[in-house]
């Protein structure tokens, strides 16, 4: 019987490879390399290199924030510096109007008190004026009442003429204090 | 029948110690399918399972992947970038690790998936440890060796840079071209698949070794002889640890050289 003697020497020996097991094993090697080539190693890379992506991105994200950052402080400087200079120039405006309002004002009110001196000065001419015509009337009347005064007494009494004269001065200083006062009121 | 091998057939008295043997991985009853080519027996069984899990943990982990990782994503990420760093780039630099990167990952998961069922409680035997899935496993590097040294250099460079190394006075080539022959078409296959096979199978006999002398010496043996079975389940207990330390490191040796052909492959020069 030598196919039973054949068989129990496949049976026996272990090197020999029995059909079924060679068909297990392609079956499982086949599965094995099919899933690990389909889908666990580029799985595997797709999530590593997602990794690193994201990681990058984040690198860039935060460069691109710094940068934006550093620009808007950059402006906000820029702005402030400006800003500073247009208040500087403002304030300069604002001094130099005040200096110029300032002396317009002394100015206007120096035209006015020249112009109030020239009024009141004009208007002293003018009563001093009057004052003379009045007065230059006056002694016109009074040296002709003193005149016929002297003509109706002795002019040869030197005693009364001296009196008379006296009593005329004193006439006048009469009428010159009461004038004023007259004229005051 | 050789005495070895009578040695290795189980015995089947009662009452009397039976040390496991070849039985352990060939002759099993068939599950499903019986007299196929797609029968299913017990080592089969636990291959295609141990193979399912690994995948659907790989699929689990990775179906809706975040920027930031949960947990299940962070251990598959760790496990792939393992592969990634230490053997894919390592080996075989950035441009080509990148390239044999999924295969190397396959190889590897797909060989820790089967070893580590030889210390799953209700599994306990390697996917690996019957001869036909290492000697594809071997088999695919070896493809995949030629194929990338073809592929870098043109066949006539590959065959030369292989069996004509540089470097050597031509009459060493009368002995060095055939060496390196056998070395390279015929051993390096033949060796990851021995390699893996051998420790897996070993490391079998040995856990089943140690736990069916526990059982032995304490329900079979009895008496004073029974306390020869604390040292065995000690030996047990601390073979599990060396074996799952085997199985992972086999799995890591099988496609680290792997990496290792590839990369001489298509490397200028040896």
């Amino acid at each position: 019987m030598p196919e039973l003697v054949l068989a129990a020497e496949a049976e026996s020996n272990p090197f020999l490879p029995a059909i079924y097991d060679i068909t297990w094993s392609l079956v499982v090697l086949l599965v094995v390399m099919v899933f690990f080539v389909r889908f666990a190693i580029p799985r595997f890379r797709q999530i590593l290199d997602d990794r690193a992506e994201a990681i990058e991105g984040n690198i860039a994200k935060a460069d691109d924030a710094q940068r934006k950052a550093e620009a808007a402080l950059e402006q906000y400087t820029a702005q402030l510096a400006e800003a500073r200079v247009e208040a500087g120039q403002i304030r300069e405006q604002a001094r130099a109007d005040g200096q110029r309002i300032l002396a317009e004002l002394r100015e206007q009110a120096t035209a006015e008190a020249n112009r109030v001196t020239a009024t009141a000065k004009a208007q002293i001419e003018a009563e001093r004026q009057a004052a003379v015509l009045s007065l230059r009337s006056e002694v016109g009347s009074l040296a002709i009442d003193l005149a016929s005064g002297v003509i109706g007494e002795s002019l040869n009494d030197d005693a009364r003429a001296s009196a008379m004269v006296e009593r005329f001065l004193a006439d006048i200083e009469a009428t010159e204090n009461t004038a004023p006062s007259a004229g005051k009121n | 029948m050789s005495n070895a091998a009578y040695l290795l057939i189980p015995m089947e008295s009662e009452g009397e110690f039976h040390a496991p043997g070849i039985g352990e991985f060939l002759g099993l009853p068939a599950l499903f399918f019986a007299d196929t080519p797609f029968e299913i027996n017990r080592i089969i069984l636990v291959r295609l399972l141990a193979i399912a899990l690994m995948l659907f943990l790989f699929w689990f982990a990775l179906r809706k992947p975040t920027r930031v990782p949960g947990r299940n994503q962070s251990i598959a990420e760790l496990a792939l970038g393992f592969v990634q760093v230490q053997i894919a780039d390592q080996i075989l630099g950035k441009d080509l690790g990148r390239r044999y990167l999924p295969l190397l990952a396959g190889l590897f998961f797909g060989i820790l998936a089967m070893n580590i069922t030889g210390v799953v409680p209700f599994m306990n035997i390697s996917g690996t440890s019957i001869i036909a899935m290492p000697l594809v496993l071997g088999l695919v590097a070896y493809v995949v060796f030629i194929y990338a040294g073809i592929k870098a250099l043109g066949p006539g460079k590959f065959f030369k840079n292989s069996l004509f190394p540089a470097g050597v006075p031509w009459p060493i080539y009368i002995l060095l071209a055939p060496i390196e022959f056998i070395n390279i078409f015929i051993v390096r296959p033949l060796s990851l698949a021995l390699r893996l096979l051998l420790n897996m199978m070993v490391g079998h006999l040995l856990l089943v070794l140690c736990f069916s002398a526990t059982n032995f010496f304490f329900f079979t043996a009895g008496g004073w002889v029974g306390l020869f079975g604390v040292g065995t389940l000690a030996f047990g207990f601390i073979f599990t640890f060396v074996e799952f330390a085997v199985y992972i490191l086999q799995a890591y040796i099988f496609t680290l050289l792997t990496a290792v052909y590839v990369q001489q492959a298509v490397a200028e020069e040896h």
